[in-house]
């Protein structure tokens, strides 16, 4: 089991005070692939990802991180482990540099002067090597997170929304360095509201209300929704969309550039509902593969914002 | 209608202060707490007019005139007498010690001399390192042996000497006595609210998060964070020593080691009072505020503003078990009256047993993960 899983666990559960945070969650992470981690704000990721890196301990159930117990070996856990919170939690006071060698020293990482000359180089720190991490755009210190995060070569990295806030070319940079991390054969396990950024995982797992609703590779997910999706495309879409959205058998409209995507969970409804619109001059009614998209705005919406 | 509007902005303003407010517990708790706080403290704690102070009486002479002295002295209300010293060491030792603040010396045959008109003297001895507590007692004595001698003699022109001794500031110089003890309030203010505002620091900052997520044990952070501050501790005591002894010529007579040890304690009492207030503070806001709740009977309660003897027993109770009054006690004997490590030490122990209890009360409250 531990040898082929970087993380495998069974039933944990949290709760703060009478709310059940995370409640029965089990999850096997293959060593090596990235891991989306879905869901709304407040369905209980963090929490997960914490438990999981021995920073909290479960109420209930437990498991392995690279092969030691979470209850009970945090210490090994954490020096195995590189964990980027979803704020940025170096020192602004410090400079980049300063902030790595801090963390290189707190991991006890053999040669320290070499390692953070090493990450400053990767991560194409080294311009801002003396620039306090403060000072930083959003993107700038996201990087610089990563590489604190990755200094002493984690087999496992858990980052919780690392790209909230960053702009699109960043975000672009920042999944290609998780990838070529993944390719050295670390374990990614990334939690995200980007669906853009959930497509490029290799499993995705959906958690809402502290449950997982769904697990599985990105490729099964669309299948594992359910849905039948029509893509309407043409002239005067708006009109189509106004009628569609409430139509019997329509259970989810969504606009793709020019297009329409009509999904819904029984076929024969959702033809039914689009028959009146096939013969339209200038709109083409053909069928769509459901993608990840529709599937993921499908799951969203059915688990709205836990808060409430 | 303009002026209407204006006025329902300025309600609901007002109303959004009063619902923060109310949810802010700590800060509102001060609102209340620090003005009651001193009202009582002032009300009825202090007393800058110090009576009932402890007095050791050596008398060689038993006769009517001792007798009615020391009952004048009685019902005087400055003086409680606490005993009879049997000889001028254990007086000096009482005097030294805090134990008393007044010594009244009766010499042998005072009454005969009294009776041929010789003014016989009479000796008081003053710890004078409180010129506030010393000064009232020692004003009053005169008059009150000329009054107490008046049915017995009938009225003559002062029949004794009153001598009064001054001891450890004879010049009776406010400062001899405050700056020792603005070591304790300094190193209390500064000690507890800068460890308390670096800990919470780093979990107002998101910081603790990543810190606690490295293989870092709970006390190698700790250890961390707050061994600096006794390094600050240090180089504030030196500091003040050095402004003591050149701005305000302070002495320092005492035991240099009975010195090192209470402030070593007294600085580790301190931090473990930061380090305690982190674990209960959310922010730094947090933290400053509950420092200024120790921070007040420790200036108040402690003997540095006012004398400890002239407070009422339930104040001077609450004073005991404030660090910062044994460790301004030790400081006063160690610099003004050269005291050993043998006569501060029951001003020593308190503070290695108050320590205990706050360290481990934070350790306690310290948890390594961050439920």
């Amino acid at each position: 089991m531990t040898r082929e899983f970087a993380v495998s666990v069974e039933g944990l559960s949290k709760k703060f005070g009478l709310k059940t945070v995370v409640d029965g969650f089990s999850m096997d992470v293959p060593k090596g692939s990235i891991y989306g981690f879905l869901g709304p704000n407040g369905s209980g990721k963090t929490t997960t990802i914490r438990m999981m890196c021995g920073l909290l301990r479960p109420d209930e159930g437990g498991g392995h991180a690279l092969g030691h117990d979470i209850r009970t070996e945090s210490r090994e856990i954490k020096s195995r482990v590189g964990y980027m919170t979803q704020r940025f939690s170096l020192y602004e006071d410090l400079t980049v540099k300063e902030n790595l060698e801090f963390m290189a020293r707190l991991h006890a990482v053999p040669k320290p002067g070499e390692v953070v000359a090493n990450a400053l180089g990767e991560y194409e720190l080294e311009p801002r090597a003396k620039q306090m991490a403060g000072e930083l755009s959003g993107g700038w210190k996201q990087r610089l997170a990563l590489a604190a995060a990755s200094l002493h070569g984690p087999g496992l990295l858990l980052l919780d929304e690392p790209t909230a806030g960053v702009d699109p070319k960043a975000r672009r940079d920042f999944w290609d360095r998780i990838r070529r991390l993944a390719r050295q054969g670390v374990t990614v396990l990334v939690s995200t509201h980007y669906m853009d950024e959930a497509v490029q995982c290799d499993y995705i797992a959906f958690i809402a209300y502290g449950k997982k609703l769904i697990d599985a590779p990105a490729a099964d997910i669309p299948d594992a929704v359910g849905l039948t999706t029509w893509r309407v495309e043409g002239k005067g879409l708006q009109p189509a969309y106004e009628a569609l959205e409430n139509a019997p058998g329509v259970d989810q409209i969504a606009r793709f550039g020019s297009a329409l995507h009509v999904s819904g969970l029984d076929a024969v409804t959702l033809d039914r509902a689009l028959a009146p619109w096939r013969d339209r001059d200038g709109l083409t009614v053909a069928p769509a593969k459901t993608g990840l998209e529709e599937a993921f705005i499908w799951l969203m919406t059915g688990a709205q914002d836990n808060f409430q | 209608m303009k002026q209407l509007a204006s006025l329902s902005r300025i309600f609901a303003i007002l109303g959004k202060e009063f619902i923060q407010m109310r949810r802010d517990r700590l800060t509102f708790g001060m609102m209340v707490g620090i003005p009651l706080m001193q009202l009582f403290l002032f009300g009825y704690a202090i007393n800058t007019d110090p009576r009932h102070l402890p007095t050791l009486m050596e008398i060689g002479d038993t006769g009517h005139a001792s007798r009615a002295i020391v009952q004048a002295m009685e019902t005087s209300e400055y003086f409680d007498i606490i005993g009879v010293s049997p000889d001028r060491a254990h007086s000096d030792a009482a005097l030294r010690d805090g134990v008393a603040s007044f010594v009244v010396s009766i010499p042998p045959g005072f009454e005969r001399d009294l009776l041929r008109g010789e003014r016989p003297q009479i000796l008081l001895d003053v710890d004078a390192s409180d010129p506030v507590a010393a000064g009232a007692g020692s004003g009053a004595f005169g008059p009150l042996v000329q009054e107490a001698l008046e049915p017995l003699l009938g009225e003559m022109i002062s029949p004794v000497e009153t001598v009064i001794h001054r001891r450890y500031n004879p010049a009776g110089t406010t400062a001899l006595n405050i700056v020792p003890g603005l070591l304790g309030v300094i190193l209390t203010m500064t000690m507890a609210m800068m460890t308390s505002m670096a800990l919470t620091r780093e979990a107002e900052r998101g910081t603790l998060e990543a810190l606690l997520s490295t293989p870092a044990r709970p006390f190698e952070v700790m250890i961390g964070k707050i061994a600096p501050f006794v390094f600050v501790g240090a180089v504030q005591v030196i500091l003040m020593l050095l402004g003591a002894r050149f701005l305000f010529g302070v002495p320092f007579l005492g035991d240099p080691r009975a010195f090192v040890l209470a402030v070593s304690l007294f600085i580790l009492v301190n931090l473990s009072l930061g380090f305690l207030f982190s674990t209960m503070a959310r922010t730094q806001m947090q933290a400053m505020q509950m420092t200024f709740f120790i921070f007040m009977p420790s200036i108040l309660l402690s003997g540095f503003m006012f004398p400890f003897a002239a407070m009422p027993a339930w104040a001077q109770t609450i004073g005991e078990a404030i660090p910062t009054t044994h460790f301004i006690r030790a400081m006063r004997a160690i610099m003004l009256k050269g005291a050993q490590m043998e006569d501060v030490w029951w001003n020593i122990w308190p503070l290695g047993v108050i320590f205990m209890v706050i360290a481990t009360l934070a350790m306690a409250r310290y948890r390594q993960t961050l439920d």
